[in-house]
């Protein structure tokens, strides 16, 4: 069987494993549809820190070490980690995860890193590298508000294709064997620029760079959407789903029965009032955790492809009058 | 499609995001923000009408009706109660001397724990800084304006 598989694709010959996966949400997250399926609700936005930053790291650790947990003793020995988030020098993550002493690959690719920390994960883990990875992202409302937009307590509107960003943190811990899921193939995805200048619509910005993605995908392993029981997006959210139907159809895929999003998944839009749907580094991977790998894990879906996107944007470059330009990395997960 | 696209396709993605992206009813919005800034107006009518009432002068009732109105919008940016009110009134509740003080208190707030130079001192007109930039040059140019006409003798 080959490792590497048509014009930018990966199939592990000995499937990397996802042993565990945890995810530690926030109270709005807990509000939500998947409310019940989290492993961990923290009510308070402060996760008991002094500033979002810590917040959110706090988050991280949380998620770390709960993954390490849930996947027991035998892998508890966690040689590297593959983790990220959305501020500014990876912040979230070195002051997160600092505490736990192990080797750091500090991961940006905005809001698809979960899929870029999996697939980086399986490829060290299948290398030989390394017995147990962890990968690890996460987001937080106030952080990510604070970085990329306006002080929380500032008042104005919300466009309705704007996305709420999730606060939370998911952990995965990938190993040679063990577990009922496991990292079959993946295809990290190019930087792609349809030219969108809206930062709050990312839906449109990342839409194009999903659906590069994924037909490349397919294109690659030779398969058809109908291969997989779903192929669940990031953070794309309504609009972006939208769009993301309407230009895979026009390159010959109809995606229509298999496209579920992680952030049209976690919010009930009407009820929460979250507009076009959730994002974050966070969104995916918690979705993931709490709402896909179980389904995978007791054989409910066979093969997933998992797709988080990314906005690749900073006030900077939005300020300079760049467009945003989005990204998509593709991990095929099935049940084993 | 897999290589980087011509300017002409940015610009027909572009156009077609315009279509299927929902925005809100400008008309809905204008109401609202009509009413919210009414309200607003007529808080602080009753400000000056009572201060005037009073027995103060029409300048020294102006000033105690826009301290009063920034004091009172800093007080419920401060109890989180603003942004609600923004995100229903829009421009209705920006654009009076309320959204001016909520600029300004809420980077103050949230930057606070960046520390009081680095921190407030800095960022605490990130939002507020171009209005108080472009106002001030604003009144100079026409401050300017008004001293050359003066001069040439047309005022």
């Amino acid at each position: 069987m080959e490792t590497i598989v048509g014009k930018q694709s990966i199939q592990f010959q000995q499937s990397p494993h996802i042993v565990s996966g945890a995810s530690i949400v926030g109270k709005k997250e807990g509000e939500g549809p998947l409310g019940k399926l989290f492993d961990q609700i923290e009510e308070d936005p402060m996760v008991g820190q002094n500033t979002w930053e810590e917040a959110e790291s706090a988050l991280q650790k949380k998620a770390a070490k709960l993954a390490m947990e849930k996947a027991g003793p035998s892998y508890s020995s966690v040689r590297y980690l593959f983790a990220g988030d959305l501020l500014g020098q990876l912040i979230a993550t070195s002051f997160g995860l600092m505490d736990l002493q192990i080797p750091l690959f500090g991961l940006y690719g905005a809001c698809s890193t979960i899929g870029e920390a999996l697939m980086l994960g399986a490829m060290t883990v299948q290398g030989g590298y390394s017995e147990n990875v962890l990968a690890l992202t996460s987001s937080h409302f106030g952080s990510a508000e604070k970085q990329f937009r306006f002080p929380l307590e500032y008042g104005g509107q919300r466009p309705l294709a704007a996305t709420w960003t999730v606060t939370g943190s998911g952990a995965f811990v990938l190993a040679p064997s063990g577990g009922k899921a496991r990292i079959s193939g993946a295809t990290p995805g190019k930087v792609v620029d349809y030219g969108v200048k809206d930062s709050l619509n990312m839906g449109a910005c990342m839409a194009p760079a999903a659906c590069d993605t994924i037909c490349q995908h397919l294109e690659d392993f030779g398969r058809t959407p109908a291969d997989y029981d779903h192929i669940i997006t990031g953070d794309l959210g309504s609009v972006g789903q939208t769009i993301l139907l309407d230009l895979a159809r026009k390159r010959g895929y109809d995606l229509s029965e298999q496209h579920l999003d992680c952030g049209m998944l976690i919010y009930d839009a009407e009820a929460q009032d979250t507009h076009a749907g959730g994002s974050g580094c966070g969104c995916s991977a918690v979705t993931l955790a709490a709402y896909i790998l179980p389904k995978i894990e007791t054989n409910q879906w066979k093969r997933i492809l998992f797709v988080p996107t990314g906005a690749l944007l900073s006030t900077v470059s939005f300020n300079e009058g760049q467009s945003v330009p989005g990204i998509a990395h593709a991990v095929v997960i099935e049940h084993c | 499609m897999n290589e980087n696209i011509d300017q002409e396709q940015k610009q027909q993605y572009n156009d077609y995001i315009k279509q299927v992206t929902p925005t809100h009813n400008l008309w809905a919005q204008m109401a609202k923000a009509f009413l919210v800034g009414g309200i607003i107006c007529c808080i602080g009518q009753g400000i000056l009408n009572y201060a005037s009432s009073l027995g103060l002068d029409k300048e020294t009732s102006g000033s105690w009706c826009s301290m009063l109105l920034v004091l009172l919008s800093v007080l419920l940016t401060g109890l989180n109660i603003f942004p609600s009110i923004a995100k229903w009134g829009g421009a209705g509740a920006l654009v009076p001397i309320t959204g001016f003080a909520n600029g300004v208190a809420a980077p103050a707030i949230e930057y606070q724990k960046e520390g009081q130079v680095f921190g407030i001192g800095c960022k605490i007109f990130t939002i507020a800084g171009p209005v108080i930039l472009y106002g001030i040059f604003t009144s100079w140019l026409l401050g300017l304006i008004y001293w050359v006409l003066k001069m040439m003798g047309i005022m």
